[in-house]
C-alpha cells in the first residue's frame, strides 16, 4: 500500500516540477503518434473514398478484411514491420529499425485499417436520399463526392481521432520497432512497461497519468466532434465498433 | 414540355412501370395519383433521370434525354425534385439552399440575396443561419422546396411532398406549390395518394395503378367518368354491381342489374355490359313510405340497413336493396331523425345523373 502512495506522490512531484525526462518521453510519444495519425489519414481517407464510391468485384470481401484488421495484435504488426525493415529485410536499406521514423511507419500501418473502415462506414452513413438529392440538384459526379465527404466530415474526423487513440496507447509496435532506447525511441507506453519492471513505480505512475490525460483530451475532442453528427451517422459509426 | 413515350421500367422480372405515354404541358400542374406502390415515385425518378428506363423515352423541351452524361446533366439542371422524405444536409439552412447554385458555379454575394428571397417565399425568413437538421419535418420540406426553386427550374418534380407532414403543414406546402406555379410559371409534376390534394392542386390528373397510366385528363374526367372500377373506387365512387343496358332512349338508359332496373344517364347502347357506380354523397335516404319525387328521372330503391360506419360528422350507411348494396353518406343529424340502425327499412333516392355507368372490358 505504502508503495502505491509513495508512487503517486513521486508521480505528482515529477509532473509538477516538469521533470525533463518525463516530458521528453511524452513529447516523443505525441510526435510519433500524431505523425502516424496524419500519415494514416492522408492515405486512408482517399483509399476509403475510392473503395466506397467505386463498384468492383470483391468489394464486400475487402471491407470485411479491413474490418478484421481493426483488431490485429500490435505485436503482429510489429513483427511484420520488423521483418520488412530489419537490415536483411526488403526495406532494410532505409535503416529505419530502432528509429522514431520506423515507429511512425509501424503505427501508421497499425491504425490504417480502423481509419479506413470507419471512413468507409462514415461515407456509407450518408444516405441514399442525400445522394439522390445532390444528383437531382444538378451535381456532377465530382461535386457529388465532395458534398458527401463534407456531409460525413464529423464521422471522418472521429475515425481519425480514434486512430490516434489506438496509436498513442499501443506498446507492441513501439517496443519491437523502436527498441525502447533511452532518449531516442523511448515513449510513454514502453517506458511504463520498463520502469514498472525495474520497480520505479513513481515514474510509471507519472507517465500513466500523462497517458490518461492524453486519452481524456482525445475523448473530449471526440465528444465535441460527434455533437455535430446526425443520428444516422452516429448509428453508422456505432455499428462498427459495437 | 415533357413527352413520355412507352416508358417502362423493370426490376428483375417485375414490371414497375409499364409503357407509360403522357404529355405534360408547359406551365401546368400535373398530378399523378394512385395507391402507394403503384409506380408514381418510379415515374418521377425516371423523369428526373435518377434512374434509367428499361424501355421508352423522355423528351424534355424538344430534346431527348438519353444522350451523353453531359446532356443528361444539362437536362437535369433544367429540373429540380423534392422527395417524399424531407432531406437536408448537415449544415446551415442558407448553405442547404445554396447548394444547387454552387453546383452551377455561382459564387459570391449574389447567392445570399437569392437565398434570402426564396426563404421569404417559403415563409422561413429568419432561418438562414439555423442548423437545418434541427428543424421540424414541415420546415425541412419547405427548405427542400426552397433549395429546388432557387435554381429557377423549368420543371419541378414533387414526390408526395406532404405525405410525412401534419395537415397544417401539408396545407401550407399546397399553398406554396400553387404560388410557385403562378409566380414563376413553373411546370409542376406532383405525385400524391391523397385524392383531395390531387384535386386541389392539379390542372390535370393522371391515375397510375399497378405501373400503368390508366387514365389521364382534366379533373371532371377523372372524378365523374372513371374508365374502370378500380379508378372509380380510388376516386371515391362505390361500384354497386354489374348489369346490362336493356334500353337506351336518347341518353337515358335502363340497366338491368340483378332483379332491379336502374335508370342512368349513359351513351352505352343496348346490350352493353356495364358496371354501375355511385358516390355515396349522391344517395338520399328517406323513410320507406316516402313517395318517389316526380320530375327528373330518378331511382327509388327499398332496402334494409346492413352496416353502419361512423366517419366523424358523417355516417356511411350500407343498404341492401334486393341484392344490390348501395352506400349512402348521411349526417349524424339525419341518421338520428331517420332512426337508422342495423335492420331498419329505408328508401334510397338516386338521380339518374348520379349513377356512373362504366363499360366492362
Amino acid at each position: 500500500m505504502q508503495e502505491i502512495i509513495d508512487g503517486v506522490v513521486q508521480a505528482f512531484n515529477l509532473i509538477i516540477t516538469l521533470n525533463p525526462e518525463v516530458f521528453e518521453i511524452a513529447a516523443l510519444s505525441l510526435y510519433i503518434s500524431l505523425s502516424a495519425t496524419i500519415l494514416a489519414a492522408l492515405i486512408s481517407i482517399p483509399l476509403a473514398g475510392l473503395i466506397h464510391f467505386r463498384e468492383f468485384r470483391g468489394k464486400k470481401t475487402l471491407i470485411i478484411i479491413i474490418q478484421t484488421f481493426y483488431s490485429v495484435p500490435t505485436v503482429v504488426v510489429g513483427l511484420v514491420i520488423y521483418l520488412m525493415i530489419s537490415r536483411s529485410g526488403p526495406l532494410g536499406f532505409f535503416g529505419l529499425l530502432f528509429t522514431p521514423e520506423g515507429m511512425i511507419l509501424g503505427q501508421t500501418v497499425l491504425i490504417m485499417p480502423i481509419m479506413m473502415g470507419l471512413v468507409i462506414s462514415a461515407l456509407g452513413g450518408v444516405g441514399r436520399d442525400i445522394r439522390d438529392m445532390l444528383v437531382s440538384l444538378g451535381a456532377t459526379e465530382f461535386q457529388g463526392i465532395l458534398e458527401i465527404v463534407r456531409e460525413a466530415r464529423y464521422a471522418i474526423l472521429s475515425a481519425v481521432v480514434l486512430g490516434f487513440g489506438r496509436a498513442i496507447s499501443e506498446v507492441g509496435v513501439a517496443m519491437m520497432i523502436g527498441g525502447n532506447i533511452r532518449g531516442s525511441t523511448r515513449i510513454l507506453t514502453t517506458s511504463i512497461a520498463l520502469e514498472t519492471g525495474m520497480g520505479n513505480f513513481g515514474f510509471s505512475i507519472a507517465l500513466g497519468i500523462i497517458l490518461l490525460g492524453i486519452a481524456l483530451i482525445v475523448v473530449v475532442i471526440l465528444n465535441i466532434i460527434t455533437s455535430g453528427l446526425s443520428q444516422e451517422q452516429l448509428q453508422a459509426l456505432g455499428g462498427q465498433h459495437s | 414540355m415533357i413527352r413520355i413515350t412507352n416508358l417502362s421500367r423493370r426490376a428483375g422480372n417485375r414490371t414497375i412501370l409499364d409503357s407509360v405515354n403522357l404529355e405534360i404541358r408547359r406551365g401546368e400542374i400535373f398530378t399523378l395519383i394512385g395507391p402507394s406502390g403503384s409506380g408514381k415515385t418510379t415515374l418521377l425518378r425516371l423523369l428526373d433521370l435518377l434512374d434509367k428506363p428499361t424501355g421508352g423515352s423522355i423528351v424534355l423541351d424538344g430534346v431527348a434525354t438519353d444522350g451523353s452524361k453531359a446532356a443528361e446533366l444539362a437536362a437535369r439542371r433544367k429540373m429540380a425534385m423534392v422527395f417524399q422524405k424531407p432531406t437536408v444536409l448537415n449544415t446551415t439552412v442558407a448553405q442547404n439552399i445554396a447548394v444547387g447554385l454552387r453546383f452551377r458555379g455561382e459564387r459570391g454575394s449574389g447567392i445570399s440575396d437569392q437565398v434570402q428571397s426564396v426563404l421569404d417565399l417559403v415563409g422561413l425568413s429568419g432561418f438562414a443561419d439555423r442548423k437545418a437538421v434541427t428543424l421540424s419535418g414541415g420546415e425541412m420540406q419547405r427548405i427542400a422546396i426552397a433549395r429546388a426553386i432557387i435554381t429557377k427550374p423549368e420543371v419541378l418534380l414533387l414526390d408526395e411532398p406532404t405525405a410525412n407532414l401534419d395537415p397544417e403543414n401539408a396545407a401550407m406546402i399546397e399553398d406554396l406549390i400553387l404560388q410557385i406555379n403562378k409566380t414563376f410559371d413553373t411546370t409542376i409534376v406532383l405525385s400524391t395518394h391523397d385524392m383531395i390534394q390531387g384535386q386541389r392542386l392539379a390542372h390535370r390528373i393522371g391515375v397510375i395503378m399497378d405501373g400503368r397510366l390508366v387514365q389521364a385528363g382534366e379533373i371532371p374526367d377523372i372524378f365523374f367518368h372513371p374508365v374502370n372500377r378500380t379508378v372509380a373506387s380510388f376516386v371515391g365512387i362505390e361500384p354497386i354491381r354489374g348489369g346490362i343496358v336493356e334500353r337506351n332512349e336518347e341518353g337515358l338508359g335502363t340497366i338491368k342489374a340483378g332483379n332491379l332496373r336502374i335508370q342512368a344517364v349513359t351513351n352505352k347502347p343496348q346490350g352493353s355490359k356495364v358496371t354501375l357506380c355511385i358516390r355515396p354523397e349522391d344517395v338520399t335516404l328517406n323513410k320507406p313510405d316516402e313517395p318517389c319525387p316526380s320530375g327528373s328521372a330518378r331511382n327509388c330503391l327499398q332496402g334494409t340497413v346492413t352496416r353502419l360506419i361512423p366517419l366523424g360528422p358523417f355516417t356511411r350507411v350500407y343498404l341492401d336493396c334486393d341484392g344490390i348494396v348501395v352506400a349512402a353518406l348521411v349526417t349524424r343529424k339525419s341518421e338520428e331523425e331517420l332512426g337508422i340502425e342495423k335492420g331498419s327499412r329505408l328508401a334510397a333516392h338516386i338521380k339518374a345523373t348520379a349513377i356512373h355507368v362504366i363499360p366492362d372490358k
